[in-house]
């Protein structure tokens, strides 16, 4: 990647041409725009991409013009919706949700010379379209530890959003770090079928705690799950998802996964300027910076959050890969041997539980 | 003082005026809002109203994407006002919409990879069917049992959806698509696709079946015994029993066509701008259809406008959110605006407001 730049850098530096063009020229002022799942105020999943949103105008000041636009509908709508940022002069968007994958490559198609990022997604079926994660599984397994050493009732809950490799793949990092801290441990997950929606969200958190689950993470998008755990007096507590959901500090909150999208909105917008933007499938974690473990509170006894920093730092370091062997599946069949580490191709289509874990996935 | 006074025969003049009037209440109303916002208000309705059909940068597309929008909107308004007029209250329409998609996707990816002519056929006829029979669920209930058709259609739609999602998550689910939720993308499939019938004009099957329906709708309403039927059962029920209208007939054959047209607009949708069976498939065209059928006067031509007019609140609202940075509950607000002042101008057409003298004491 290094090299690569270089050569692209030494390359226009010297005014060669490079073949394309469109990708190996710079651009004076670049206007970036963003597309959002949900409202900007969710305080957590389509805020945390705002925040990346206007770091870039941070970074670049008057040189980079943003724009956005919230609650796009996952469908029909969103494809309308690209088009008229391409129409309106963008020459990058991000398009921030899983749902709109058929949408971005689809108008990435009529509009060549504008970049596509789409978020979460696998498809990059033409030049312009680029995509970009981050290894939130890393995130989960410091939060598998502290949940594994915190529940006094052996019961721990997880709110997932959809039946997608993303989500699975946190539900097994989860499972299984909570489960070697506590082997007594068990797992309740529910299913919310959405990214936000505050009163699903808090059902769904308050069927747990009916259910004597006293540890509550969440793969959706708002905090809803949080106040509804401040409700039981210290009884419940849970995790900041996406956002730190810091409001939540004195109560519930113990730690979380914050997502951090500046690094990699600034550095592609970067790129565009100054030539040397290429298609990528960027994937980065916590050594990365996109994810970020949100401050572990006093709450957590000393010993177990030094353990959870120490899991942290191990993976940020690359001496510690949440998926390490053996890992059998749900089923009982081997899945990684001894030592071995998880390829990323099978996190990418996960689609089974990892063993010990209850229930199914719904189909 | 302002005192309301009731006119002895309904205002034909404000009959088709107050929903104008309400458009123009929504302005100021809005442009109200949006200066509260800190935006400059004539520019925030400009972009709303004028953008989308004439702004040099965008109308060429936004234009057409009108029709694609209003196209759903003004197939299923069409099919509730019949039973609107009738008092047949099919609050359902998001439900019948959804199965129509849902059957009519079914059908051509029962057969999938055939290529055949028939199957687009096949699957507009799955889709009707699908539609027509969910909404059969509540006329049945209602003319055997006499439940309340409103709750129902209603609450059938909740069940609907979670069919989508189960679909989309298991039957339906594209085989090639790595374990991720969502059909195949019918709109790439030749044999099952909708496409636009010429580039960049927003035509598509489901358009044509939009306007048709809407002269479909006026021929009945105007000129055959079926919609005097319908008018009479609405306007005065006693005096179309005495005249030998069916009740239960009525019932079955407004549920009927509307859930039939709501299932029609779910396959042109699926097979075209949507594209594929997934969770977020449901947009709410069912719902909103509601409000177009009372915008339009439950009248076929007024539902046309109105359809259109609603597409163009939501291509200018989206337009407006993304250039003058707006928040996307204002746009809703507006649009909510819209519905509210189109109430509350109708009161103009039974009563006239007079200005007196207060009594003395």
């Amino acid at each position: 990647m290094k090299r690569r730049n270089l050569l692209a850098t030494a390359a226009l530096g010297l005014g060669l041409a490079l073949g394309g063009g469109a990708f190996a020229q710079g651009m004076d002022k670049v206007k970036a725009c963003f597309v959002y799942v949900g409202p900007i105020g969710d305080g957590g999943w389509t805020f945390q991409h705002h925040q990346g949103a206007l770091a870039v105008q941070e970074a670049y000041g008057d040189k980079v013009e943003i724009a956005w636009q919230e609650n796009v509908p996952e469908g029909a709508d969103a494809e309308r919706v690209l088009t008229q940022m391409a129409l309106s002069g963008c020459n990058i968007i991000f398009t921030t949700s899983f749902g709109y994958m058929d949408a971005t490559n689809a108008v990435a198609a009529k509009f060549p010379d504008i970049k596509f990022e789409h978020a979460t997604g696998y498809k990059r079926e033409h030049p312009n379209v680029s995509t970009y994660n981050a290894r939130f599984y890393e995130g989960r397994a410091v939060q598998g530890h502290i949940a594994g050493k915190m529940t006094k009732s052996n019961k721990i809950g997880y709110i997932a959003s959809f039946p997608i490799p993303e989500v699975i793949m946190g539900i097994n990092s989860y499972y299984l770090h909570a489960k070697k801290a506590n082997p007594n441990v068990e797992l309740s997950v529910v299913w919310a079928f959405t990214w936000f929606d505050p009163a699903k969200e808090a059902d769904a958190a308050k069927a747990l705690i009916d259910q004597g689950v006293d540890v509550i993470a969440s793969h959706t998008d708002s905090t809803a799950p949080l106040a509804e755990a401040a409700k039981t007096n210290g009884a419940v507590i849970g995790f900041g998802q996406a956002s730190d959901m810091a409001e939540y500090k004195d109560g519930p909150r113990v730690s979380s996964i914050i997502d951090n999208w500046a690094p990699y909105y600034v550095k592609r917008v970067g790129q565009l300027m100054d030539g040397t933007y290429e298609q990528i499938d960027a994937w980065e974690g916590i050594a990365g910076g996109e994810v970020e473990i949100g401050e572990i509170t006093d709450k957590v006894p000393a010993e177990v959050k030094a353990e959870a920093e120490a899991m942290r730092d191990a993976i940020a370091a690359g001496t510690y890969h949440p998926f390490t062997g053996p890992i059998n599946k749900q089923d009982g069949s081997p899945w990684l041997a001894e030592g071995e580490t998880a390829p990323d191709g099978d996190l990418l289509g996960m689609s089974f539980y990892v063993e010990g874990i209850v229930g199914d996935i719904p189909k | 003082m302002l005192r309301l006074e009731k006119r002895p025969s309904p205002s034909a003049f404000w009959q088709k005026a107050s929903p104008f009037l309400a458009v123009i209440l929504t302005m100021i109303a809005g442009g109200i809002m949006f200066w509260i916002l800190g935006k400059n208000p004539v520019e925030a309705i400009r972009t709303i109203f004028w953008d989308p059909l004439f702004n040099a940068q965008f109308a060429s597309y936004s234009r057409p994407q009108l029709l694609v929008k209003a196209a759903p909107l003004i197939l299923i308004a069409i099919g509730l006002s019949l039973g609107f007029r009738a008092g047949v209250w099919n609050i359902g329409a998001e439900g019948q919409y959804i199965m129509g998609a849902i059957f009519g996707a079914a059908a051509g990816l029962a057969v999938y990879p055939v290529e055949s002519r028939l199957i687009f056929p096949a699957m507009l006829m799955a889709g009707a069917l699908g539609g027509w029979l969910w909404a059969m669920i509540p006329a049945v209930l209602k003319t055997v049992f006499r439940t309340n058709e409103i709750l129902v259609s209603l609450l059938l739609v909740y069940v609907a959806q979670n069919i989508l999602a189960m679909m989309a998550l298991g039957a339906l689910r594209n085989p090639d698509g790595g374990g991720f939720p969502g059909s195949r993308n019918l709109s790439q499939i030749p044999a099952m696709a909708n496409p636009e019938m010429v580039a960049g004009t927003g035509m598509h099957w489901g358009v044509v079946a939009a306007f048709m329906a809407v002269i479909a709708g006026h021929v009945l309403l105007q000129r055959h015994l079926l919609g005097f039927q319908i008018k009479l059962a609405g306007q005065a029920p006693r005096a179309a029993r005495f005249a030998g209208v069916s009740p239960a007939r009525l019932v079955i054959f407004c549920l009927g066509v509307s859930g039939l047209l709501a299932g029609l607009a779910g396959v042109f949708e699926v097979t075209g701008p949507a594209g594929q069976i997934s969770i977020d498939f449901a947009s709410g065209y069912g719902f909103t259809a509601i409000i177009v059928a009372f915008l339009g006067r439950l009248n076929p031509v007024g539902i046309l406008f109105a359809g259109l007019l609603m597409a163009l609140t939501y291509i200018g609202g989206e337009l407006a959110q993304f250039m003058l940075s707006l928040p996307s509950a204002a746009i809703q607000a507006f649009q909510g605006m819209l519905l509210f002042f189109l109430l509350a101008t109708d009161i103009l057409t039974n009563y006239r407001i007079r200005l007196s003298q207060r009594e003395a004491a």
